[in-house]
């Protein structure tokens, strides 16, 4: 599951949803993998301003993968730094949770991820 | 009422909708390729980097249709989701339609084409619909498709004044070479649909408090193009 996932995932818990702790969902024991992706630099730009740039800087803390810019790049800078460019795309879009959980930090919930699919199917008593 | 037993419906749509699907996706998949027109221009229109869901996108058909916006798709089949993950560049991940791992007011569009019809209840259906519209940001918008209950042109022939809960076959042929223990070459699987009146999609939509945008009908289905209602929007609707 790619890492930009994180940023639009929250616990599917109803009473979590209220709660600002239940997003981002927090990596446990996660192995991460890369595979290659053809740079797609239009979707890059444009998406980097939608994304929640506190959540993806906290996830790529926990991750120890290298720090993230304070903001969120603009498209001009992005034109100007290929660098960035090819970190950025490899971070969000490449880079992916093979096997690990998420967990909720409000109610402490675990989801599953096996084979890069994450599992957000909740047990009865949850739902 | 789908079921005349007294089945609660989460174990109705467990037996006749979600096992079924897990059973038949491969088989599934392969015939579902080719996306609906409406659908692939509602894609197709969205602007760069729009970001949003597919909420029941089985094998990822529409993750095809637009490779400059991100979906995050979600099933409640494992074996669909891992086809639809293929896609790239969008992601796909296991959830139920009615407990969206998603934020509220977080997403540009939505769409959830062929899915809420699987739900064997009026309520059930209806909260579907609004946890479709909950994830939607303020100026954003979904496309819902269900079958239509008027569709006598099709094979099936159903039309008004049907009852409007059915079970539709699903035939796997095993092939000649490869038949079951007890010789036969085929299995039937039955799943369950609630077929839609003219308007009825609209009313839920508004019941939920949505806002009906634009609303039609294509190769069998019904389909609305919704959003929330805006914020101090005391109107009807």
């Amino acid at each position: 599951m790619k890492l930009l996932t994180l940023n639009f995932l929250t616990c599917a818990v109803k009473t979590c949803k209220s709660s600002s702790a239940s997003f981002p969902l927090h990596p446990k024991n996660c192995e991460l993998v890369s595979d290659t992706l053809a740079p797609n630099p239009k979707l890059l730009a444009n998406i980097l301003p939608r994304l929640d740039w506190a959540a993806l800087s906290t996830i790529a803390l926990e991750l120890n993968l290298p720090t993230l810019p304070e903001n969120a790049p603009s498209p001009e800078s992005l034109a100007e730094n290929e660098q960035l460019t090819k970190d950025l795309h490899s971070l969000l879009l490449e880079t992916q949770i093979s096997e690990g959980a998420l967990v909720c930090a409000n109610c402490g919930h675990e989801y599953a991820i096996k084979e890069g699919i994450a599992n957000f199917l909740l047990p009865n008593h949850l739902v | 009422m789908a079921s005349s037993e007294d089945v609660h419906p989460t174990k109705y749509e467990e037996q006749h909708v979600h096992e079924v699907y897990q059973q038949i996706a491969s088989h599934f998949s392969s015939t579902r390729y080719k996306p609906w027109p409406i659908v692939e221009s509602f894609l197709q229109s969205l602007p760069p980097g729009s970001i949003g869901l597919d909420i029941g996108c089985g094998n990822g058909k529409y993750f095809t249709v637009n490779r400059d916006i991100f979906i995050i798709g979600s099933d409640r089949s494992t074996n669909l989701v891992k086809i639809a993950a293929t896609h790239e560049p969008h992601v796909a991940v296991v959830a139920d339609n009615l407990a969206l791992p998603h934020q509220a007011g977080r997403f540009e569009f939505a769409i959830s084409i062929a899915v809420v019809h699987h739900l064997s209840t009026l309520e059930r259906r209806r909260a579907a619909v609004s946890c479709i519209l909950e994830c939607l940001s303020q100026g954003g918008k979904a496309l819902i498709y269900v079958w239509a209950l008027e569709q006598k042109g099709s094979r099936r022939g159903w039309d008004e004044g049907h009852e409007q809960d059915v079970m539709v076959p699903w035939v796997m042929k095993t092939g000649k070479n490869n038949p079951h223990p007890d010789g036969t070459t085929e299995k039937t699987f039955q799943r369950y649909y609630h077929l839609y009146r003219s308007g009825e999609l609209e009313e839920d939509i508004r019941f939920m408090g949505g806002e009906v945008m634009e609303a039609g009908y294509e190769k069998d289905n019904w389909w609305v193009i919704c959003k929330r209602k805006a914020k101090g929007d005391a109107s009807g609707g």
